[in-house]
């Protein structure tokens, strides 16, 4: 056989043991030798579900970003959806950057490139279509584009807290600001602001009779005289929700966590949109701290996400979800400054009953507020909603106690978020100003 | 960057802008292409190359609708703007113009969501052209200006601009003709879009982002822009 021949015999071989090699890996359940490069940190819990996002050999199609995002994207009134660009008369701006594909701005896989966000495009990219913007704003005139967005002034995808109408709206507003610190931290005089809970359940308890421990019907094995005491206590013992109705019959002393979304429908929706639950919806075991990227406690590491991880479900008093929890797992500086702050100390007040009730500012307060819906007020469960990019908090959390300026100027303070708003931001966005000056 | 070079697509001497776009568009490219490929995936790429070749002849676009006897591109984009300027002269008299202007009922709000307010009537227009979009891709239209509160109603191909013109020239004839756009070739109509009611020009007139303040009532304030692909 000539070395030609050899060669050739030798690549058929070496190519068809590939191909059985990797034919076997991507069929198979483990397919990280696929993974060009690290995920972001939107989307690294669910790194091995690579279906969510690839259509075999077909890439990644919009419809997969859509999934998760669309509705929030819908909620934000997206200032760039996909449909303002539909009319061909976009096709020269399209050309340069076809924003209506999620992943042209959004590249996964690309840790080199990746900034906040998940954005893999230099900060500059409103020049491509905005590069006039001087024109008719004048005060604009030699503002750098990568200021645009990472100034505290615009957002891509959600203004609602930006336009300039509701800067001059609510730059109007008397201050409402509560007092700064070195004032007293949690004055008596401080209104509550967080209205109480209101959640409507799925399944009315109808005109069951609100029960005592007298009443729970737990075999004799499992009805430790601590649980029953702190279930009669609680508001499904009110509600005359008994033993059996969670632990079901047959007897179970752990019923599944699936079982609280019977009566509770919204939470565990929430729950699951966000990073608590984004394992559990993408069909993989619970999140758990170990597998977190943000810093996180040692000792919690293998501590399974769920609804009993915050919630005890025996008395189910919500406020030690509201906080304790959270800084049970969390160890990142925002999370270890909490306690010390103006926010943590006037949650510390609320609980010690010094507080006016409803004053008291706790993580979820912020991260996970109630929020009005229609009748109800339920506890937004999707971390994710409040928290990155921060301006979406002003609206729903912010506003509440402060003042739009502060409020914008707090946000835009990397050094006073990392030390969880220690007092007075030490930034100005000039916003407001800007604003004002061009009603006069 | 002059509007020129934007339609040419950016080789203006502003060089840093240019290189700045140039270089958005190869990650664009990239991206279009499938997000990054790793070795290993490289290597069954080549493997599979061909196999996925054979399975990608997909069918070809939709035959021509428009075939002989069937209606021309003028008469549908005609048509469309009959309907489109029936609905949008009724919003802006009927609703905008009684509620706001005549019985000061409720107001017409460009933030119409937070105002608890009527949407505004080009926002009512481009909200509808925005659903027809998703819907169907048998057509287009849009609303621009010479002189535009929302500078992306400027016009922006040549043929806009054109139509502007020949509208200014002569409001009482559409303006008609060819432009391909991203590879696709259209049938482009332009006509007029008149102040048809008071509410028109006082708010434009009074708008913070209005660069003019003396539109009349009659008067031509911009033009609808229907877009027929022709294929
Ligand atoms: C209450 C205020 C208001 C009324 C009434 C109003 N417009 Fe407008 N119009 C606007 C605003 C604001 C825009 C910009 C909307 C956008 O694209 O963001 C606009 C956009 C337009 C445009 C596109 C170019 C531009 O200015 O951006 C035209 C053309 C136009 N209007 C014509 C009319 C006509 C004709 C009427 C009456 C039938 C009318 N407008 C009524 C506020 C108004």
């Amino acid at each position: 056989m000539t070395r030609g021949g050899r060669f050739s015999r030798l690549w058929l071989i070496l190519s068809l043991a590939a191909c059985v090699y990797l034919g076997a890996r991507i069929g198979g359940d483990d397919k990280t030798l696929f993974i060009p490069g690290a995920m972001t940190d939107g989307h690294h819990q669910i790194e091995m579900a690579c279906a969510s996002c690839h259509t075999p050999f077909g890439g990644v199609a919009q419809a997969s970003c859509l999934v998760c995002h669309e509705a929030e994207l819908a909620e934000a009134l997206d200032a760039h959806g996909n449909r303002k660009f539909l009319n061909p008369r976009n096709a020269v701006q399209l050309e340069r950057l076809d924003v209506r594909r999620c992943i042209v701005c959004h590249t996964e896989h690309r840790p080199a490139i990746t900034g906040e966000m998940g954005v893999t495009l230099p900060l500059d990219y409103c020049s491509v279509c905005h590069e006039n913007v001087a024109r008719v704003r004048p005060s604009h005139e030699g503002m750098s584009f990568v200021s645009c967005a990472s100034a505290g002034c615009h957002n891509f995808h959600d203004n609602r807290a930006l336009y300039e109408d509701f800067l001059l709206a609510h730059a109007r507003e008397p201050s409402g600001d509560p007092p700064m610190p070195g004032a007293d931290p949690h004055p008596a005089t401080f209104p509550g602001r967080f209205p109480p809970r209101r959640t409507p359940i799925a399944v009315e308890p109808g005109d069951r009779r609100s029960l005592t421990a007298a009443d729970a019907d737990a075999p004799a094995a499992s009805a430790r005289g601590e649980l029953v005491e702190r279930w009669a206590g609680s508001a499904h013992a009110r509600a005359g929700i008994n033993c059996g109705d969670c632990h079901g019959a047959p007897w179970t002393d752990d019923p599944p966590e699936e079982l609280c979304g019977t009566c509770h429908v919204e939470e565990p929706r929430g729950f699951r949109a966000g990073k608590h639950g984004m394992r559990l919806a993408a069909g993989f075991g619970p999140m758990t701290p170990a597998l977190a990227r943000l810093p996180m406690k040692s000792e919690a590491s293998s501590f399974a996400l769920g609804c009993g991880s915050c919630h005890d479900v025996h008395d189910v008093d919500l406020r030690p979800a509201a906080a304790a929890a959270c800084l049970s797992c969390h160890a990142d500086e925002h999370s270890e400054s909490y306690p010390a702050s103006p926010h943590g100390r006037s949650w510390e007040s609320e609980l010690a009953g010094l507080g006016t009730p409803g004053s008291g500012v706790s993580c979820a307060s912020c991260h996970m507020p109630r929020l009005q819906e229609g009748d109800a007020i339920l506890v937004q469960h999707n971390q994710n909603a409040n928290l990155r990019p921060n301006e979406k908090m002003i609206r729903e959390v912010c506003l509440t106690c402060h003042s739009l300026g502060l409020t914008i100027d707090a946000l835009a303070d990397p050094e006073s978020i990392r030390r969880n708003f220690p007092g007075p931001p030490a930034l100005h966005v000039e916003s407001l100003e800007m604003a004002r000056a061009r009603r006069r | 960057m002059t509007k020129d070079s934007v339609v040419r697509g950016g080789g203006s001497p502003m060089s840093g802008m240019g290189r700045r776009i140039g270089w958005i568009a190869s990650r664009m490219r990239r991206a279009r292409r499938g997000v990054g490929i790793g070795r290993a995936a490289a290597a069954a790429g080549l493997v599979v190359a061909g196999t996925v070749a054979l399975g990608t002849c997909g069918p070809s676009a939709s035959d021509g609708d428009l075939e002989e006897g069937g209606i021309s591109p003028r008469v549908m984009a005609d048509a469309l703007h009959t309907v489109i300027e029936a609905d949008r002269t009724i919003y802006a008299r009927h609703v905008v113009n009684r509620l706001q202007d005549e019985e000061g009922v409720i107001a017409a709000s460009e933030h119409w969501l937070d105002d608890k307010a009527l949407p505004l009537p080009a926002q009512v227009f481009r909200m509808g052209a925005e659903l027809a979009a998703e819907k169907s891709d048998d057509f287009y239209y849009a609303l621009i200006s010479k002189w535009p509160i929302n500078i992306q109603n400027e016009p922006r191909t040549p043929m806009e601009a054109e139509g502007l013109d020949s509208l200014a020239a002569d409001p009482s004839r559409p303006f008609y003709g060819n432009e391909t756009l991203a590879g696709t070739t259209y049938f482009t109509a332009v006509y007029p879009d008149v102040a048809v009611a008071e509410a028109c020009v006082t708010c434009h007139n009074a708008h913070r982002d209005s660069p003019r303040d003396d539109f009349r009532v009659g008067e031509v304030m911009g033009a609808v822009v229907v877009r027929i692909p022709l294929r």
